[in-house]
């Protein structure tokens, strides 16, 4: 075994400390996600693209279930060959993972039998499989949408008693609760029910570009496969024919940078055209403004339809560019043409008619898969999302008005056990006309923990953690992460060379500019952003499109040449550099940077 | 400008005439003929040199000592280079070679009878698939005048027995009769900037990238390693420059107003900077992609942009490191599509 490369680690996760002050939040996490010792022998990675900043623990539910959901597919529904699930640690915080990897060869083969009648006939049925799973994925959002509201009456209701429910209402907290929990873990499963085989299909043909075309771009690939009417565009859609409907029905002048959503919504009700402006808007927000702004994994990142600054802070620049004689719809059959010429034009310079039959198999199947790899999103991280914790939410309100702790948002910094505990207390109490316990002993905690999450998002992380591995063959997280050994040992490398005034990263879309670096660590933050502004940010998500039309260019800690931020970019053709590790940390806000997002390269100018 | 049975225009030319103009003849007259930039000139075809050796044959033989010289005798070798060279140098033109040559040269030149030219060896089995004898035989650049031009094509056949020539056909094992050299008289480019084009990556072999190396002034500086050029890297299909490194390019090549080309200390300011700008780069990646439909494979050419910033083409011959690695395809069609997956989920990678 080569020494050198044995010798090459990241910190063991023992030696990484609790923030001295923060022992006692820390503990609150399940003890299953607590590091112990054996966990030094394994190498694991900070999950900094799904969670980039320190998880409340009840937020953390969201890696419980996507975790549970993950590994059930790739280890019990499709028995991918080489990979189980995940494990996930958490420490200050921070969502540590690591993969199983299979690697004895007779396991391998044993599970690849079994993969080759399970995925194989996913893949056979992928269309009507995928339109099953849409019809199941509104149920599940109809039925949570169908959750009654929370309610604790002095008396039980007159109809009930003579209806004979026998059940009061007291239950109903607890039976509403649960059906939430429920709803959340299981539309997890359904997130991933596609997921893996979808990408794995994406990268077979990635895998043979690379190999024809060994200097090809990610992002040329990416190209080719992209699909162009993915319900996840939508939402930007809408808002950009708003936009043009507002100028049409002559209310544009409404529309200024800085005005509140509801003072611009008042003016427009004062007219008739205003009036059939804020109808259209009304249609497009169900269901379409059930999109985060953020990528749905924290209760703080709220929906368009929960917070409208959001896409009110984008009309203006839609609007102005209408004015400007800009076509505003996307150009969906121009860019299907050019994605067919990219296609055709890669397939002529192929060496032979074999390799071009193989690469027109595996085209094929990267297109039938696609749809769900870039659509799924919509309907589980956004929309069923902000159900989700909009009903946490509510309990929350009703746990506050009973004094367990001052704030509704109070109850993400409860367990899901815990709230569940609560909920039992607030039954009782309700039973029972005595007080509940839980006012005594909420808000302290709730306050212990606030403030160890301010304090760990204060310090950075480690990238990884533990002996570095040979290789990572692990396909799962190749495709989830684009974590490969090349980009550890650049990992490795930036923590030996902190100076370097270059950031290398994926090149997602070309084209170099300067500018104006604005490190936007969290959504709140978005409004910073002026026009020829740099994005500097861990992550983006589609709910930021809008704010790529004032920006000149984008840069993110995390992502690859599919991630949300290389496609928006690409779109508005802006140059982009992702998953470059660490360009928040060493970028500082105002700084002047150089993008090459054709090379995947930023520079610090000053 | 009509062509005779000893010289050929280069609008007359394909690569069939190969025999009689030689590889770099055959592939000017190509790129000519499929209305590519190329300076224009005529090929002094291998009937005059034919005809010279002939009569010195007469004298005392030379294809047969040539070819029952060893590798491992050099001092055969640089003995018969030298008496070889000394006589071809020295052998009177046949009168109708010469009136030939002194008619095109003139119509060439136009007005200006000193009109700079490039004489370039064009060997036979040079730049052919099987061999490439590029750069052993003799090239003139910044020839001025008729008698210049007529000793000048002497010089190159006369290459043809340099001991670097020679060498490499004993090397090869050879036939001498297959070998014979014409010569190119072309209108020579003043260049502003010059260099190398590989219409896939000499690196990788991609065939989907264009390579384009580049520096100031004449390409000879390139060919002859003396520069390291700016290198770029440009998509065939997406038109982006990918690669771009600018090095210092310290010295170039520059003709003199006497005659000739010498190397100089580049300017201070263009030292660092590009040599080529980026829509020069598309304009040539064009072409590039042009020439190497016309031949239908990958080409490695060479090429100039003169001070009026016009770009030509100076020669184009096919790849041929990385087309003998083509054979192996990089997947085959499978029975069932879905094979293909278990690229990446089988653990095969």
């Amino acid at each position: 075994m080569n020494t050198t490369l044995k010798t090459r680690c990241f910190p063991l996760p023992s030696s990484l400390k609790v923030v001295p002050g923060t022992e006692r939040a820390q503990a609150a996490y399940p003890y299953y996600m607590q590091f112990a010792r054996e966990d030094d022998e394994r190498f694991w990675f900070y999950n900094s693209m799904h969670f980039p900043e320190p998880m409340s623990v009840f937020d953390v539910t969201t890696a419980e279930a996507a975790y549970c959901a993950l590994g059930a597919a790739n280890t019990r529904v499709h028995s991918l060959p080489t990979t189980l699930g995940i494990d996930y640690r958490i420490i200050n915080g921070r969502i540590y993972i690591g993969g199983n990897a299979v690697t004895d060869p007779a396991e391998i083969a044993r599970r690849t039998k079994e993969f080759q009648q399970r995925a194989f006939y996913y893949y056979e049925h992928w269309e009507e499989l995928f339109a099953q799973w849409k019809q199941k994925m509104l149920a599940l959002i109809r039925s949570a949408e169908a959750l009654p509201k929370l309610a604790l009456p002095e008396f039980e209701p007159l109809e009930h008693v003579r209806a004979g429910r026998g059940i009061a209402s007291n239950h109903y907290l607890l039976d509403i609760y649960q059906k939430t929990l429920e709803g959340y873990f299981r539309m997890w499963h359904h997130h991933f029910e596609f997921l893996l085989l979808g990408y794995g299909a994406y990268l077979t043909f990635f895998d043979f570009c690379k190999k024809a075309f060994p200097e090809i771009s990610d992002q040329t690939v990416a190209r080719m496969v992209a699909g162009m009417e993915a319900e996840i565009f939508r939402p930007d859609d809408e808002l950009r024919r708003l936009a043009k409907r507002a100028i049409e029905l002559g209310v544009d002048d409404l529309f200024r940078d800085g005005t509140a959503p509801g003072e611009i919504m008042q003016c427009l009700e004062q007219s008739e055209s205003g009036r059939k402006w804020l109808e259209e808007l009304s249609d497009a927000r169900e269901p379409w403004f059930n999109i985060n702004v953020g990528d749905g994994f924290y209760h703080y990142h709220r929906s368009w339809n929960d917070d409208l600054s959001m896409p009110f802070a984008s009309l203006p620049g839609y609007i102005a560019n209408v004015k400007a004689g800009e076509r505003i719809e996307r150009p969906i059959e121009k860019l299907m043409v050019e994605r067919q010429q990219l296609i055709d034009n890669y397939r002529e310079l192929l060496n032979s008619d074999e390799e071009r039959a193989a690469y027109d198999q595996m085209i094929q199947l990267a297109h039938r898969v696609f749809p769900y790899v870039e659509g799924h999103k919509f309907y589980c991280e956004h929309w069923y999302t902000n159900l989700f914790f909009n009903k946490i939410r509510e309990f929350g309100a009703l746990l506050a008005e009973h004094g367990f702790f001052p704030n509704a948002e109070d109850i993400f910094h409860l367990t899901h056990y815990e709230v569940e505990a609560a909920i039992v207390d607030l039954m009782t109490s309700w039973s029972n006309g005595s007080p509940p316990r839980g006012p005594a002993r909420w808000t302290p905690i709730v306050n212990e923990r606030k403030t160890a999450i301010a304090e760990w998002a204060r310090h950075e992380t480690p990238p990884a953690l533990g002996p570095v591995p040979d290789v990572i063959d692990d396909p799962a997280i190749v495709m989830l992460w684009g974590i490969t050994r090349e980009n550890l040992d650049s990992w490795l490398a930036a923590g030996e060379k902190p100076d370097s005034n270059e950031i290398k990263g994926f090149a997602a879309s070309s084209g170099v500019v300067d500018g104006i670096a604005r490190v936007v660590m969290t959504v709140d933050e978005i409004d910073r952003l002026r026009r020829g502004d740099i994005l500097v940010c861990h992550v983006t998500n589609p709910s930021w499109a809008p704010v790529f039309q004032k920006i000149a260019a984008a840069v993110s800690d995390i992502g690859g040449s599919m991630s949300h931020a290389a496609i928006v970019a690409r779109e508005y053709g802006l140059p982009a550099v992702v998953g470059t590790g660490t360009a928040t940390q060493k970028i500082k806000d105002g700084q002047r940077i150089r993008v090459d997002g054709g090379r995947g390269v930023v520079t610090i100018l000053q | 400008m009509r062509s005779t049975a000893n010289i050929s225009w280069f609008a007359d030319i394909t690569l069939a005439d190969r025999a009689i103009v030689g590889g770099k003849g055959g592939s000017l007259g190509e790129l000519t003929r499929a209305g590519i930039a190329v300076p224009p000139g005529f090929v002094v075809t291998t009937r005059g040199f034919e005809l010279v050796l002939a009569e010195l044959e007469k004298q005392r033989q030379i294809r047969s000592r040539v070819e029952a010289l060893t590798l491992h005798d050099l001092k055969g070798i640089r003995l018969l280079s030298e008496e070889l060279r000394t006589r071809l140098k020295n052998a009177p033109l046949p009168p109708d070679v010469r009136s030939d040559i002194v008619a095109a040269h003139a119509e060439l030149c136009g007005p200006d009878p000193r009109w700079p030219l490039a004489v370039r060896s064009s060997a036979t089995a040079e730049d052919s698939e099987e061999a490439s004898f590029a750069g052993l035989q003799d090239t003139y650049l910044w020839v001025k005048g008729t008698e210049a031009i007529l000793e000048y094509v002497r010089s190159c056949w006369a290459s043809l027995y340099s001991v670097p020539s020679i060498s490499y056909r004993r090397k090869g094992g050879t036939s001498e009769n297959g070998v014979a050299i014409a010569v190119v008289v072309q209108t020579m480019v003043d260049a502003r900037s010059a260099g190398v084009m590989f219409t896939r990556s000499p690196l990788t072999g991609d065939r989907s990238v264009i390579t384009i190396e580049s520096t100031w002034g004449l390409g000879s500086a390139v060919v002859s390693g003396e520069v390291t050029p700016d290198r770029f890297v440009i998509g065939k299909i997406t038109g982006q420059i990918s690669v771009r490194e600018i090095s210092d390019k310290r010295r170039q090549d520059v003709t003199v107003e006497s005659g000739g080309i010498k190397q100089i200390e580049t300017p201070e300011e263009l030292r660092r900077a590009p040599s080529i700008s980026d829509g020069e780069l598309k304009a040539l990646a064009e072409i590039g992609c042009k020439v190497e439909r016309h031949y239908g494979r990958p080409q490695d050419i060479e090429w100039a942009i003169n001070h009026e910033n016009e770009i030509s083409l100076l020669q184009s011959r096919p790849e041929t490191v990385w087309s003998d690695k083509d054979k192996a395809p990089v997947a085959r069609p499978a029975q069932n599509p879905l094979e293909h997956v278990m690229n990446i989920f089988g653990g095969r990678r």
